[in-house]
């Protein structure tokens, strides 16, 4: 088990979302960076359906009360075991007791932690991750036990062919395809939205990122419909909106464009301030 | 009859199909048909499949190779759909305290469109709603048929923190606020009925395609509701099942 001693900004147990209960109005939710905690878990050997802890921008500080190994997967929060420092991307193998402690991020916004057999909170509608409404809490708090399986032996050494991809923390490119509505774009809104880099806004979350730019917009709002993570939404001001994994299953703003499953992991690691660019793909 | 549908490549796993863009009762039994057409074949490829007002969403799970060949399949299934069908429904009361305690926003509307507390709760109780989706957050039913003097423009400014079972009004629609969130509609009166149960089968009573009549109750017999809701002593009986 493990012991919340500090909870971090906001740490949350993830794996692949809950699917099938859109029709519920139910999000998917899941990792934000789905191809960073799916590394973690390929690490330690877990399936991908594994529970990991979701980290963002400030990391928790964790007790590790019974022997295990956990891999931390993601932007670079300068990770320390009982003090000393460790990398990421490798299985870590851990004693009772030792505790895991972060410092600020140093690039990108989304760190993972996988642990050998995963995190073992209550499975709630076919997924632990965590959901307001859903799940018990929407966030981990202090002095919280999480379980997770323990194990004595020791790990197979590691797959030293596995190399982590940084182009996920690194790119500033979306790749999107046209949404439904992109057509009711005028020329020079679609000009202004391939030639602009844009500012993530501090109204980011697992829900939806906010852009800072404004383009102008007079078109009207649509008949409600479905959306999914990855939908860029133009709002009556002229606010582009990026839903993310947290999104609600409809909407009522035009949908312009939509990122590839690969740019919604790269968008993931952006924080306020960072710059985006979106590019086409065929 | 059958409608000229348009199929859409949404993403890499999913294929959006529109409808005419209206608020209709036999667009939505026609999405309704298809809906359970598709779930029927249960196709295991599909992992979810979302609609609204005049749209479904097909969720794959796995990325569509060939686009071309689900178009045509699906295409199919519509043709073999029951359209004319008409799906068996179920109608609901829920009971709602308009007192202006909990419909924070009553005074205000009421000053907007120049019509008393009396009027506005006479008005909202009157129609037998259609459920047309759940949308929005788990268990928020859109419900079409509010009477057009109650037609208000959603506020500018969302408010933040909308508490749990808020009866409220945006645009032409009405709707129930399934859990505490922020929410841009004019919040006029409260339900104690728990819309969403993630831990109970079902999840939501309400289901697309079912009636809904909002039912005055007094702030005493909320109180008393909500005791027997929170304690699971409370069950809410359809009132028929229409063919």
């Amino acid at each position: 088990m493990t012991e919340v001693i500090k909870p971090g900004f906001y740490t949350t147990i993830q794996d692949l979302g809950r699917l099938g209960y859109g029709a519920h109005g139910v999000p998917v939710s899941g990792s934000m960076d789905m191809y960073s905690a799916k590394f973690a878990n390929l690490l330690l050997g877990n399936t991908e359906e594994a529970a990991v802890l979701e980290i963002t921008i400030i990391g928790p500080t964790l007790k590790f009360l019974s022997p295990t190994t956990i891999a931390i997967v993601g932007a670079p929060m300068r990770p320390k075991l009982n003090g000393i420092a460790i990398n990421n991307n490798q299985p870590l193998a851990l004693k009772s007791n030792d505790i895991l402690s972060f410092g600020p991020s140093v690039n990108g916004a989304r760190c993972y932690i996988a642990i050998k057999g995963g995190f073992n909170t209550p499975l709630v509608l076919g997924s632990r991750s965590f959901y307001e409404g859903i799940t018990e809490f929407p966030k981990i708090n202090k002095g919280e036990i999480i379980p997770y399986l323990s194990i004595d032996k020791e790990l197979a050494k590691k797959n030293a062919s596995l190399k982590y991809d940084e182009t996920v923390l690194t790119t500033k490119f979306l790749n999107v395809s046209f949404g439904p509505e992109y057509h009711l774009l005028s020329r020079s809104q679609q000009d202004e939205i391939w030639s602009s880099q844009f500012v993530v806004s501090k109204f980011n979350n697992r829900m939806a990122y906010q852009l800072e730019n404004l383009i102008d917009n007079d078109a009207k709002n649509i008949i409600t419909a479905p959306v999914l993570p990855g939908t860029v939404q133009l709002t009556p001001s002229g606010q582009l909106i990026v839903l993310m994994r947290d999104a609600q299953t409809t909407g009522g703003y035009p949908r312009i464009l939509q990122l590839t499953d690969k740019s919604i992991n790269a968008l993931s690691q952006k924080t306020v301030g960072n710059y985006i660019k979106f590019r086409r793909i065929a | 009859m059958y409608y000229d549908l348009s199929f859409y490549r949404y993403n890499e796993r999913s294929i959006l199909i529109s409808w005419p863009e209206k608020i209709n009762e036999n667009i939505l039994n026609d999405i309704l048909n298809f809906k359970k057409t598709i779930s029927e074949k249960s196709i295991k490829q599909i992992v979810d499949i979302i609609h609204a007002y005049s749209s479904i969403l097909i969720i794959y799970k796995h990325t569509i190779d060939n686009f071309n060949d689900e178009y045509f399949k699906l295409k199919e299934l519509y043709m073999a759909s029951q359209s004319s069908v008409v799906l068996k429904k179920t109608t609901w009361e829920i009971p709602v305290c308009y007192d202006l305690e909990f419909g924070v926003d009553l005074k205000f509307i009421c000053n907007l469109i120049n019509l008393s507390p009396y009027d506005v709760i006479r008005i909202h109780s009157a129609p037998v709603y259609t459920v047309y989706f759940l949308g929005f957050l788990p268990g928020f039913p859109y419900l079409g048929g509010l009477d057009s003097r109650l037609f208000l423009e959603r506020k500018s400014e969302p408010k933040l923190n909308v508490a749990k079972g808020s009866v409220a009004i945006g645009a032409n629609q009405t709707g129930i606020y399934p859990q505490d969130s922020p929410g841009g509609w004019h919040i006029i009166g409260k339900t104690p009925i728990d819309l969403f149960t993630p831990k109970r089968k079902p999840l939501t009573f309400i289901d697309a395609g079912d009636k809904i009549r909002f039912v005055p109750i007094s702030i005493k017999e909320f109180y008393k509701i909500d005791a027997l809701v929170k304690s699971s002593d409370y069950i809410l009986k359809p009132i028929q099942s229409h063919d």
